[in-house]
């Protein structure tokens, strides 16, 4: 048999592939909050499921969780549909209350049994490997990796058969309609995907890992390219990492195991979040402020070029007016002055009063008639 | 410098950009007191814009604003601002009065809450744009004239000696404008400048004397009877210039009318 | 309420269970009012989340247990997570929705790593933390009480004091920028009252459930007024009265946990509200639109009535109810809108049963066809 902690991770591994599917699709349709939703109000299904069936192992408590789920999407989209409150209180409003009504279900009448909130919250990743399916005496693995392994199964069938659709419904729903693919189906479909994934990744790593594995890696890899598929790869690569790492955070500090992950899919996020190298902060602020120098000394040229044959032509092409009418501090009006001398944009005879050359002003024209 | 007297507004090359994308490209102006001045360009032009950089809602990359002789941040009490009619929320619970009155909010200053005079001021508003018996109505129950006349009036309420005014006539019915455009000339016949963002070429003769053509860049500013032609509508609109009615130039009533022209109207 | 009401009184427990909540309901209701109106009612489920490691942090740091020192904790810990997502709209292409969804998540596992770290720890006194998750009334002390309520009036204070500059910044924030208002400082002061009137509750509540204590109450409150002031003190009203139900019932009745109780409290208001509500409650909305369906039917009946009339040189010339029923096929009982207008005088019964056009019913639907035309302004 092999070691629980390596099964372990590669549970959390399929996990995060498995958030990561339908994350992408949430953070691109600006839905991610549907996830924080639906992983909570399933706990209503599984109490609901678990009154009835009186046994947590139940395929029963997974049918009704996925329903609850997709519930509390029409719930939210009904409560919409009133105009009576907008859409952020309305996912607001519905979540909570069914969550409430699975939480008392289940303290008061499922309180002794395995089914305790916590658990439900943070999740029994450390327990999984001891859950077995076994069938004919033969031992098949962890439980859990054969209901995920499923679940990811169906996310991929979906997104292959369709991409198409999916894609095009969420970039441009209008369109979609009109091409004859309804938004309305694919987006319940989706939901009701997104639901039997949180059903699923909930038993493993508690509601909240799941809401930390659908956004993040989605979202750090929205930092790092703009390709769909790409998109697809890099947040369920990221997502694995997020999972690894924090299990051996939690293993070294000995702490909560889906709050390790959650942590580190948030500590992969601040690091792109910083660094990616298009959209990172850091290279924002490096484009910034050479876009600030570019972006004057063009200004500078089409100033001299726009005041060029006006009677104020002598007054507005001296270096001190930049600072007066510009606004522009003296060291950084030098500094473009110098830049555009450099770039062979304006001379400086007089030094004082600026003249625009031909090339100067050719990009000036250029600009301007862009 | 070179102060000139008589001038409301002085704008001098104003830039601005968006992340790297410029909007407005060293834009100046000139508004002398007392005018009505339009603002037309096409979709994209920075019209909006421009006045939102004037009003210090947008930072520019560079340029200043110098309103009544004084940079606008000393001549705020000065200046009054009627946004564009879908920048609020009109569910929000509130009445129409109430609206009124956030114009008496600037001279209140920090935490004394409106009064019995604030109240009558917004009443007189309200009855000069023909409201006042909506003073206690929810302002989601009004129509978008409507609407737009209680974000007029609220201007009003600021007793500035400069407006601007974000297409006040944008989507509003026959009667609003006419309404409307009865208080701005209200308002030049007491001296004050309205500055205003229009899209109906068709009635910028009728309303206004002063006019600037923008896209992007200034094309061309000044009197309305010297600067409203044909030659600079298409500078402006470039090749999107279809309905410029060539026969009757740029004089008459209406240089330009067309079916394109309307249409621009309702955007 | 199944709780004798005398019990309250002379029950020292709970009356300090009743009061505590009773503060944090009107506050984190009444304050809610600015997150709806403002569509940041998501943000408060941040913000509640976000608090769980500050407390985990102020407990590990200071090793006091003190509710000051916690909720301080929480604050702090609930103002960076905003920053946050604040920091991530402004900064990257990331939406809204997913930098809460990130924020929520992972302040909420860098809580859990630190509970259960403090968990392992030697001494015993770490005990009960964990009732920051659901919350648990029961175990409210007279000082938790002090510092609700203490904050609570802070946060209602400074509302009071800022109330036009709230109103401003939420209806309108550009237009409070061009009078003068700096109102960045303005949303920096309301955020902060948020995020108090949020850790407040997080004991009694629960920091997974607390976004619902400012949420549900102003959504309530919306139904019923139309003035931000009234729909303030409704939702505080609300808010109180979710609360004071929810932890009594919670702290009575066996296994009952506190935060889902008060929730669930607080949803039947809402429900309440959106259905029964005057004028805007979904039952008034039904009973108005039957009412103006009503009222075209009537008119389309006029119309034809008024249509045949133009058929013949005779005015006041008959009609068979089969003719005018024919003209309006699955348009609701024709001969129930010919009574309302006979009631109103618009047509009359012919002796033989057919219908006829009156010449007030003439006029009428002559000023229909104008009011139809263009009189929409």
């Amino acid at each position: 048999m092999i070691a629980p902690e390596v099964e372990i991770q590669v549970i959390a591994s399929v996990v995060a592939v498995t958030c990561a599917i339908p994350g992408v699709f949430l953070v691109l349709r600006r839905m991610a909050l549907m996830s924080d939703a639906i992983s909570h109000s399933i706990l209503l299904g599984i109490a609901l499921g678990f009154l009835v069936a009186e046994d947590t192992s139940s395929p029963l408590l997974i049918l009704a969780a996925a329903a609850t789920g997709v519930v509390t999407v029409a719930l939210v989209e009904v409560l919409n549909g009133t105009h009576l409150v907008k859409e952020d209180a309305a996912i607001g409003l519905v979540f909570p209350a069914l969550f409430s009504i699975g939480v008392i279900i289940i303290s008061r009448y499922a309180g002794d049994v395995h089914l305790d909130i916590d658990a439900v919250l943070l999740g029994e990743l450390v327990f999984a490997p001891f859950d077995r399916l076994i069938i004919d005496g033969m031992d098949l693995g962890p439980r859990i990796l054969w209901v995920m392994g499923t679940i990811l199964l169906l996310n991929v069938i979906f997104i292959v058969l369709f991409y198409k659709e999916i894609k095009l419904s969420t970039f441009d729903a209008a369109l979609a309609g009109a091409l004859g693919f309804s938004p309305a189906v694919i987006h319940y479909l989706f939901m009701s995907l997104v639901s039997v994934t949180a059903v699923g990744a909930f038993d493993a790593v508690g509601s909240i890992l799941v809401v930390a594995l659908m956004i993040a890696p989605p979202a750090s890899a929205y930092l790092l390219t703009d390709r769909l598929p790409w998109m697809i790869a890099l947040s369920a690569g990221l997502g694995v990492l997020g999972a690894w790492s924090g299990y051996w955070l939690s293993y070294a500090l000995d702490v909560s195991v889906a709050g390790s992950m959650a942590t580190m899919t948030g500590v992969i996020f601040g690091i792109t979040f910083l660094l990616a190298p298009q959209r990172g902060v850091v290279a924002t602020a490096r484009r910034r402020v050479r876009q600030k120098w570019e972006f004057a000394a063009t200004m500078l040229a089409i100033h001299l070029l726009n005041h060029e044959d006006s009677p104020d032509a002598d007054e507005e092409s001296r270096v001190a007016h930049l600072q007066k009418h510009l606004r522009w501090d003296p060291a950084f009006a030098e500094g473009v002055v110098r830049r555009a001398e450099r770039r062979g944009w304006v001379i400086n005879p007089s030094n004082e009063r600026l003249r625009l050359t031909d090339r100067g002003r050719s990009v000036a024209r250029e600009t301007t008639s862009a | 410098m070179t102060e000139k007297n008589g001038l409301a507004i002085e704008v001098n090359d104003l830039t601005v950009a968006y992340r790297d994308h410029p909007v407005l490209w060293d834009v100046d102006l000139e508004v002398p007191s007392g005018v009505l001045m339009a603002i037309v360009g096409p979709n994209g032009a920075g019209k909006s814009t421009l006045i939102k950089a004037m009003l210090g809602l947008v930072k520019p990359a560079a340029g200043r604003v110098i309103i009544h002789g004084k940079p606008y941040s000393e001549q705020r009490h000065l200046t009054a601002y009627v946004p564009q009619r879908g920048s609020v929320d009109w569910d929000f619970p509130t009445s129409v009065l109430d609206v009124v009155m956030m114009g008496t909010y600037g001279k209140l200053g920090w935490f004394r809450r409106p009064g019995r005079r604030e109240r009558d001021v917004a009443m007189q508003a309200l009855a000069q744009v023909g409201m006042e018996e909506f003073a206690d109505r929810q302002i989601s129950q009004l129509s978008g004239g409507q609407q737009q006349r209680v974000f007029l009036a609220r201007a009003l309420v600021q007793d500035a000696q400069v407006y601007l005014m974000d297409e006040p006539f944008q989507g509003v019915d026959a009667k609003t404008e006419r309404a409307i455009v009865d208080v701005l000339q209200e308002l030049r016949s007491q001296g004050r400048t309205v500055v205003v963002v229009h899209h109906d070429l068709e009635t910028v003769r009728e309303y206004f004397e002063w006019i600037l053509l923008l896209n992007v860049q200034r094309i061309a500013g000044g009197p309305v009877e010297e600067e409203f032609t044909e030659e600079n509508l298409r500078r402006t609109y470039g090749g999107r210039v279809p309905f410029l009615n060539t026969g009757g130039g740029a004089a008459g009533g209406s240089g330009v009318s067309s079916p394109e022209l309307k249409s621009a109207r309702s955007r | 309420m199944a709780i004798p009401l005398t019990e309250l009184f002379t029950d020292y427990t709970l009356r300090t269970v009743a009061l505590g909540a009773a503060a944090l309901g009107t506050v984190s209701g009444s304050l809610g009012t600015f997150a709806v109106l403002r569509k940041q009612s998501l943000l408060g489920d941040a913000i509640s989340h976000a608090a769980l490691p500050g407390i985990a942090l102020a407990f590990l740091l200071t090793g006091s247990k003190a509710p000051f020192v916690l909720v301080l904790g929480a604050a702090i810990a609930g103002w960076i997570g905003t920053l946050v997502v604040m920091a991530v709209v402004g900064a990257t292409r990331i939406k809204e929705d997913s930098a809460l969804g990130i924020v929520l998540s992972v302040f909420f596992g860098i809580g859990l790593v630190l509970l259960t770290y403090i968990q392992k720890l030697p001494n015993a006194s770490q005990a009960g933390l964990d009732r920051f998750l659901f919350g648990q009334a029961a175990t409210m002390l007279e000082r938790d009480v002090i510092v609700i309520a203490g904050l609570g009036a802070v946060a209602l204070l400074v509302t009071g004091l800022f109330w036009k500059e709230f109103k401003l910044l939420s209806f309108d924030r550009d237009f409070g920028a061009t009078v003068g208002f700096p109102m960045r400082f303005v949303d920096v002061v309301l955020t902060s009252m948020l995020v108090i009137s949020i850790v407040i509750g997080l004991q009694t509540v629960g920091v997974v459930l607390m976004s619902a204590m400012v949420v549900a109450p102003a959504a309530a409150a919306r139904q019923w007024t139309d003035r931000t002031g009234g729909m303030f003190i409704l939702a505080g009203i609300f808010g109180a009265v979710a609360g004071v139900s929810g932890a009594m019932v919670s702290s009575t009745a066996a296994r009952l946990p506190t935060g889902p109780t008060i929730v669930l409290c607080m949803s039947a208001i809402v429900l309440l509200s959106l259905t029964i509500a005057p004028n805007r409650g979904l039952v008034w909305a039904w009973f108005r639109r039957q009412h103006a369906r009503r009222a075209l039917r009537v008119d389309a009946v006029l119309r034809d009535l008024e249509a045949l009339a133009g058929q013949h040189a005779t005015p006041g010339h008959g009609h068979p109810l089969a003719t005018l029923e024919a003209m309006r096929v699955g348009h609701g009982n024709v001969s129930r809108s010919l009574g309302k207008l006979e009631e109103r005088g618009f047509a009359r019964r012919l002796p033989n049963g057919d219908w006829a056009l009156t010449d007030r019913g003439a006029r009428e639907a002559a000023r229909l066809h104008e009011s139809g035309n263009g009189g929409a302004a």
